[in-house]
């Protein structure tokens, strides 16, 4: 059992939690994943380790609930504990690995989009502690949807917010930022990591394509065992068909074949899932929880 | 009683059981399994031993059940064999014990596998425990994998007085014998989990949730925890899809995905969470047990199914027990015949499938006569839902981290069949993850042989 030690509620229908889980904590590092089955009954919900604590033993999950398993998770409270919490499962980010010499050549953006700004934060956080500068756009509906902000502040350079009806931030969605930063601002950058929902990750690399900007995305399709066993996660990329769990859950965000991981996604959404969407978003998806625009 | 033929085990009514999950064989009961065991000419050289890969004591404990001490029975099997209940119910009997039987040279053999499981079956209803070892040795060894290779080399090693860790990637212990092989075959909760329940009896632990190569690796298990010998059971798990156009449409699945979702997720059961894509006309492609027990699901979620293979029905890798047992509950063969493409609407879920006909050439490396396309003979056939099963292959998760651990160029890892020592000091292997997919009673015999190495190499040290 993993015991749910810290409940925080980010924004409308996001959460965020510290798992007591000394193994996964003790051998993590930004860009993996986590699944969690909450009891006998549930699936296996992968879900991103957007921080760690490695002397107490937690991992922090932020989670929005959207059809049933999230909003059964939602419904645990701190001391509960959920039955099974497996990982870290998937590569981590290719900048771990990097050195820091060659990480302070380089311009980084982070574009981190609704509750992708989760999973974008530890990146953010261990570029810092390796005392490496780098800019963040956050993207969200409106003010209330902004998470992780003062977070987000204390370890990038630059936040720059946007949301799509301008209640905060700049007026406008996460690529209208991007070219403003760029087209305006005079910033050079000669990499991009964008989180999000895969709609939002799909444009983004349209734009940083014609900017010539290399894209790094975090793809999060379907999932079953998460280890390399189902192939329920699989994905094109550049031709190839890949296992999002164990060759990713990041890639090359140029060479993903968005629509048809967007299109596999859509095959278990349940009715409630798309309820709480087209509530959220519209039926064409207009203005996606990220600020991103529908072609 | 005719002496020259099995007594007829019972089976579930093909048409009621093609409707639930539940298990298709019955079993013997104490009066048919003594009838039965009286078959049995108990051999002074008993052909059939050298047919079975653990060497268990066929006539032993025959004679045992003939005489209806079903303890001392199960004593006999359990000197040899882990999983009785499993492999009478899931051992291709009739190519290995069976088919050496003597009495099976003038007429049926003896049927060896469901006198077995009727042993076991028995020992578990009536609360038979194995003992667990007096003392502990107080020397650490670690498994990887609860399969079949892992759970017999962990109760293995427990019984020679070893403290025992099994590390297992799921949240659910057993390997193949949850996620794959379906409840119609072997129920879980009876047979499987009191299985593992005596391997954790003789005083194994397992710890689920830690994937080896990510939540922690062999080198830190050895130089950080202790363990003085690891055991690698993990497997052939990777599934292999076909490379043809469509394959990553909506409604595509591996076999793996497909019973996985049914059995270790229990998808068919509305009151647990997981969804599965049912299906109303759905495709097969393979012809191994696998694809058996993906079409036997299907059927049974309410599908009309289809099995495609190349070849021919004499090449039906799959147990004749399982090919009969499908057709009976009504799955439609299409032999001779190979997908093309997968045919995907503009919501990209699949509408259909582009086949083409094929006719038996000249025998290849294996000695199978090669299947080839025959001119002109593509055809279409409308589905909804494509499960592939054309084989497995052992991941790569614990090879490409474990240093100066050998693999060959199928992925396996290289060990001695002797004793499963790898070329690593202290790092034992067997089962699938070193044969490729093979089968219950192999990985199990490959477990035991582990574990006597191991015991040998640390008395030694
Ligand atoms: C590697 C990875 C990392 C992720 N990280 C996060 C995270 O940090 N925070 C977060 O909120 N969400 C994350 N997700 C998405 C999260 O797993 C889904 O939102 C969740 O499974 C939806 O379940 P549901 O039953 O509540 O929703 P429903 O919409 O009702 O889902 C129905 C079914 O579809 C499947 N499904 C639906 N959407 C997704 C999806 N996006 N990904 C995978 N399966 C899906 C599930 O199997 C589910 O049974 C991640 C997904 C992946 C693969
Ligand atoms: C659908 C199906 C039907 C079959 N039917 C039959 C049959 O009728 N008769 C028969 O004899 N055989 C059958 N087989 C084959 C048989 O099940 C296998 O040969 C046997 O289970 C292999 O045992 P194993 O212990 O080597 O591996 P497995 O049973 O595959 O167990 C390996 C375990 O290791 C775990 N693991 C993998 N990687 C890691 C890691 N990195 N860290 C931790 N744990 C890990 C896996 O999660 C798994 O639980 C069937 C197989 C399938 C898939
Ligand atoms: S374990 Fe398998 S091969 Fe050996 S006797 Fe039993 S059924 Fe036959
Ligand atoms: S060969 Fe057949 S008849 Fe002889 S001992 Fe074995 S099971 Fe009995
Ligand atoms: S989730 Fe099963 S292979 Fe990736």
């Amino acid at each position: 059992m993993y015991k749910i030690v810290k409940k925080e509620t980010l924004a409308p229908n996001i959460y965020l939690m510290d798992i007591e889980a000394p193994r996964v904590a003790k051998s993590c590092y930004p860009g993996q994943f986590v699944i969690v089955k909450m009891d006998e009954k549930g699936e296996r919900i992968p879900l991103t380790i957007c921080d760690y604590n490695r002397d107490l033993g937690t991992v922090t999950i932020v989670f929005q609930t959207l059809g049933t398993s999230t909003k059964r998770m939602a419904e645990y409270e701190v001391g509960d504990s959920y039955r099974d919490f497996s990982g870290p499962l998937g590569c981590k980010s290719e900048l771990v690995d990097e050195s820091d010499e060659e990480l302070r050549k380089k311009h980084i953006l982070f574009v981190a989009g609704g509750v992708g700004t989760a999973p974008v934060y530890p990146q953010v956080k261990m570029m810092k502690e390796r005392g490496i500068d780098v800019d963040c756009v956050i993207g969200a509906r409106n003010k209330d949807l902004i998470i992780l902000e003062d977070e987000m502040k204390k370890v990038a350079k630059n936040v720059y917010v946007a949301t799509d009806d301008g209640s905060y931030g700049m007026k406008g969605n996460v690529n209208d930022c991007i070219k403003d930063l760029v087209q305006n601002q005079g910033k050079q950058y000669d990499l991009v990591i964008a989180i999000g929902p895969v709609i939002m990750m799909k444009f983004v690399c349209i734009l940083t394509k014609e900017l010539g900007i290399k894209t790094i995305v975090s793809m999060n399709p379907i999932m079953v065992d998460g280890t390399g066993m189902c192939g329920a996660c699989r994905l094109t990329v550049g031709n190839e068909v890949k296992f999002a769990c164990v060759d990713g859950p990041e890639f090359d965000g140029h060479l993903v074949d968005f629509d048809e991981s967007m299109k596999r996604q859509q095959m278990y959404k349940t009715e409630e899932g798309r309820a709480a969407l087209k509530e959220k978003e519209g039926d064409t998806h207009k203005n996606g929880g990220c600020g991103c625009s529908d072609k | 009683m005719d002496v020259l033929k099995k007594v007829p085990v019972r089976e579930q009514d093909p048409k009621v059981r093609a409707t639930n999950f539940d298990e298709v064989c019955l079993g013997y009961n104490i009066e048919e399994a003594k009838e039965e065991a009286s078959r049995c000419l108990k051999c002074k050289n008993p052909k059939c031993v050298d047919g079975c890969p653990v060497s268990i004591d066929i006539p032993g404990f025959i004679k045992e059940v003939e005489a209806g001490n079903i303890e001392e029975a199960a004593k006999v099997i359990g000197q040899y064999s882990a999983l009785p209940a499993v492999c009478g119910r899931v051992c291709p009997q009739e190519t290995q014990c069976e088919q050496r039987c003597i009495r099976g040279i003038k007429g049926e053999a003896v049927s060896i596998g469901k006198l077995e499981r009727f042993v076991a079956d028995w020992s578990r209803e009536n609360n038979i425990k194995p003992e667990p070892p007096k003392e502990t040795n107080g020397k650490k060894v670690a498994v990887i994998g609860s399969g079949p290779a892992g759970l017999t080399c962990a109760g293995d090693l427990a019984k020679l007085g070893y403290e025992v860790t099994i590390f297992e990637a799921l949240h659910e212990p057993g390997g193949v014998l949850v996620y794959g092989i379906p409840e119609f075959r072997l129920p879980k909760e009876t047979v499987v989990k009191t299985e593992i329940d005596n391997v954790k009896a003789l005083g194994v632990k397992i710890e689920t949730n830690v994937v080896i190569g990510k939540s922690t690796t062999i080198d830190e298990l050895m130089e950080e925890e202790g363990f003085q010998a690891v055991f690698i059971g993990s497997g052939a798990g990777l599934p292999k899809f076909m490379g043809i156009p469509g394959e990553n449409a909506n409604g595509v699945f591996s076999a793996n995905e497909y019973l996985t979702r049914n059995n270790l997720m229990k998808a068919f059961d509305e009151n647990y969470d997981t969804p599965i894509a049912k299906g109303k006309k759905v495709a097969v492609v393979g012809g191994g047990n696998v694809a058996m027990d993906a079409a036997r699901t299907a059927l049974r979620l309410g599908a009309q199914v289809y099995i495609i293979y190349r070849r021919s029905e004499s090449e039906l890798p799959a147990r004749v027990e399982e090919v009969h047992h499908a057709k009976e509950e009504g799955v439609i063969f299409k032999l001779l015949t190979n997908p093309k493409e997968i045919l995907v609407d503009e919501k990209g879920w699949v509408k259909g499938m582009k086949c083409v006909e094929m006719e038996l050439g000249e025998p290849d490396a294996s000695g199978r006569r090669k299947p080839v396309e025959k001119p002109d003979s593509e055809f279409e056939i409308e589905l909804d839902t494509v499960i592939m099963s054309l084989g497995t292959s052992p991941n790569p998760l614990i090879s490409s981290t474990t240093t100066g651990l050998e693999t060959d160029k199928r992925r396996c890892i290289v060990a001695d069949e002797k004793n499963g020592q790898t070329s690593k000091e202290g790092v034992f292997a067997g089962g699938d993850a070193v044969t490729g997919a093979a089968t219950v009673i192999l990985a199990m015999g490959a477990g035991k042989a582990a574990a006597k190495g191991i015991h040998e190499y640390l008395s030694n040290k």
